[in-house]
């Protein structure tokens, strides 16, 4: 239920980022979620969706890319994913190894479709 | 159409005030431990064992986080720490905000350890910085030896694992050899502890190790 809370965030840095009279405009947001960020995809979009639905984002759509948990080994160097979070490398089974990705929760691009012409 | 390009944190704002809450700790020498669990496992029951065995060694405050009431600040309470509760309302997890608005109700200065119970939830507080020194993830033998697994994020994020309620292994279907394995495997650097707040087993062990994680800081800017 921590989704809402990260759609809120999310909301925040559109407002930051796009003027409130180009809110209508916004078409997707792009997100890069890590698959061991902890967040549930579905119920990320269902959250925002409910938080704009009667708002001029409303048209607004999230689009998410997820990123694989990925370790990297110290003891033989290949760096591989590692489907269930984890950390021993999933080749040789050696612990030591450090995350290469998959703990991301980032916005990378906001869409915005062009503006009608005046008058049109 | 046209693309704004941004590349941020989608969780900054927390990150930004968890940053100011390490900055406040630091100056006054504080240790900070962010206590994360399943509801049930005991995180209460350790914190007043911990806090027993650390009278008159270590100063400590709490916060306690809860979805409802303040329960749990009482049973603090009773052992003479300053200790102030944060109630959710329904809120799944603490953030940097929540605590940040806490310390203005509780006085850091002379305090060596603030531990912060989190409320009992094993998927959320993984994401949210609270400014901590570092995250301890409790794990009680009568939730089964197979939740690092299907929780991988808590573990992952925690420094150390307490193994709760060991006293009662005979009774319950959960093997310490496999929840350790299991924990271990999701995070080989977790320092493992295993305790009974009933009989007192391993309480002495794992505040010791806490004692020298507070000997270790450095001493307050303020006071």
């Amino acid at each position: 239920m921590h989704e809402l809370s990260i759609a809120n965030n999310i909301l925040d840095i559109i407002r930051q980022h796009v003027p409130v009279d180009q809110f209508s405009l916004v078409k997707s947001i792009r997100l890069k979620i890590g698959d061991q960020a902890g967040v549930v995809v579905d119920s990320l979009e269902f959250s925002f969706s409910a938080l704009t639905a009667e708002s001029p984002l409303r048209g607004a759509r999230l689009e998410v890319e997820r990123i694989p948990f990925v370790v990297s080994c110290r003891q033989c160097g290949e760096s591989a994913p590692s489907e269930s979070g984890i950390v021993a490398c999933p080749r040789c089974g050696s612990v030591e190894t450090t995350i290469v990705s998959g703990t991301e929760l980032r916005v990378t691009e906001i869409e915005l479709l062009e503006p009608e012409p005046e008058g049109a | 159409m046209s693309v704004i390009t941004i590349e941020r944190k989608v969780l900054e704002k927390n990150d930004d005030l968890a940053a100011r809450n390490r900055e406040l700790f630091r100056r006054h020498g504080l240790f900070v431990i962010n206590l994360v669990s399943s509801p049930g496992s005991g995180k209460t029951s350790i914190l007043e064992r911990t806090i027993e065995h650390l009278a008159g060694r270590v100063p400590v405050g709490v916060i306690e986080g809860d979805v409802q009431t303040d329960l749990d600040a009482q049973r603090i309470a009773r052992l003479r720490v300053p200790v102030v509760q944060i109630v959710t309302n329904g809120g799944c997890h603490l953030d940097a905000k929540l605590v940040s608005d806490a310390l203005e109700r509780l006085s850091l200065d002379g305090l060596h350890l603030l531990i912060i119970e989190n409320v009992g939830n094993l998927v959320c507080p993984a994401g949210y910085d609270l400014g901590e020194a570092l995250k301890v993830v409790v794990a009680s033998t009568t939730e089964g030896d197979d939740k690092p697994l299907k929780y991988p994020s808590m573990f992952l994020h925690a420094s150390a694992l307490i193994i709760n309620k060991v006293d009662l292994l005979p009774y319950v279907n959960c093997h310490l050899a496999a929840l350790k394995g299991n924990a271990l495997r999701i995070n080989p650097s977790l320092a493992v502890f295993e305790t009974s707040c009933t009989t007192g087993q391993g309480i002495a062990v794992w505040a010791d190790w806490l004692v020298k994680k507070v000997q270790a800081v450095p001493a307050p800017v303020v006071r």
